[in-house]
């Protein structure tokens, strides 16, 4: 029954891996995405991640990727990409390369050099089973980590105000911000050229 | 048939491989970004095939963070996307192999 699980959902996000690859369409290659953070989300309930799988579901697929469809459609680059130009010389040889040795070395490792991941058991949490997850985890996050997830949610103020600052539209003759006083004075001077 | 953890690890490994692929053949930056993301979710799948295979929620905790800073990292960077391409409309990106704007 694990197996079948496993089988079934290595397909999927496989198949949406290569999907994200080969789509010409960014939004395609968006929704071939979505399908691939779906089946890492069953692979997680197949861990007894709970927390993580229902996690995966909601900011992934709920709103990084919707984040990316925004764009897409708010920039309309939605046109197909030409695949079959190659603009750099060698460029394709070469990842393939780096990508064949990577896959090798990494298989090479799991499947020949060692049998399965080696060390003692775990001494700083317990890993609970699928019930316990999400308590043990939030138990974990807010007494041992409490200080890294506070500054968790300095990064992301950090995130949402250097997003704002970027995709702000600067048009006209606008009272700048002081600290990007000079950048905009540039632009300005380049324009009237 | 049991699923061991090398099943997971060589999972992950794999998409991994393509992720990295992707990220050095595609030329649009918003694919780059995905595959970006699809690496990002092969380790994830290792940290927690680790963490269950040693009976320690640590992995799980990792990838929380992971989480979290993918997500910052993903505004961040679709920020730096728009003003590149609001201003030099259908860029790719090696059309910006210069610094300077």
């Amino acid at each position: 029954m694990d197996a079948a699980v496993f089988l079934i959902s290595a397909v999927v996000v496989l198949s949406g891996a290569v999907g994200v690859l080969l789509a010409r369409n960014p939004i395609h290659a968006a929704l071939f995405l979505i399908e691939t953070l779906f089946g890492i989300a069953v692979l997680f309930i197949l861990l007894d991640a709970t927390f993580l799988a229902a996690v995966q579901v909601v900011v992934y697929a709920g709103a990084i990727v919707i984040l990316f469809l925004f764009v897409i459609m708010l920039l309309g680059v939605d046109r197909a990409d030409d695949l079959g130009i190659e603009p750099i010389a060698g460029q394709r040889p070469m990842a393939a390369v780096i990508g064949a040795s990577l896959l090798g070395l990494t298989l090479t490792t799991l499947l020949i050099a060692v049998n399965g991941p080696t060390g003692d058991a775990g001494t700083t949490a317990v890993l609970g089973n699928a019930e316990t997850n999400t308590r043990l985890l939030g138990e974990a996050l807010f007494t041992d980590h409490v200080f890294a997830v506070e500054l968790t949610a300095l990064l992301l103020t950090v995130a949402i105000v250097g997003a704002v600052v970027l995709a702000r539209r600067i048009s006209g003759p606008l009272q700048p911000l002081p600290g990007v006083a000079i950048a905009v004075a540039n632009d300005q001077e380049t324009e009237e050229d | 048939m049991e699923v061991t953890t090398t099943w997971y690890l060589v999972l992950g490994a794999v998409l991994f491989t393509l992720g990295t692929v992707g990220v050095l053949t595609r030329r649009n930056p918003l694919v780059m970004f995905m595959c970006v993301e699809l690496m990002l979710n092969a380790v994830t799948l290792t940290l927690v095939a680790f963490g269950a295979a040693l009976g320690d929620l640590g992995g799980q905790v990792s990838v929380f963070f992971v989480l979290v800073v993918a997500a910052a990292e993903v505004v961040v960077g679709l920020a730096i996307i728009v003003a590149i391409t609001r201003r030099r409309p259908g860029t790719t990106v090696d059309d910006l192999s210069v610094l300077g704007g």
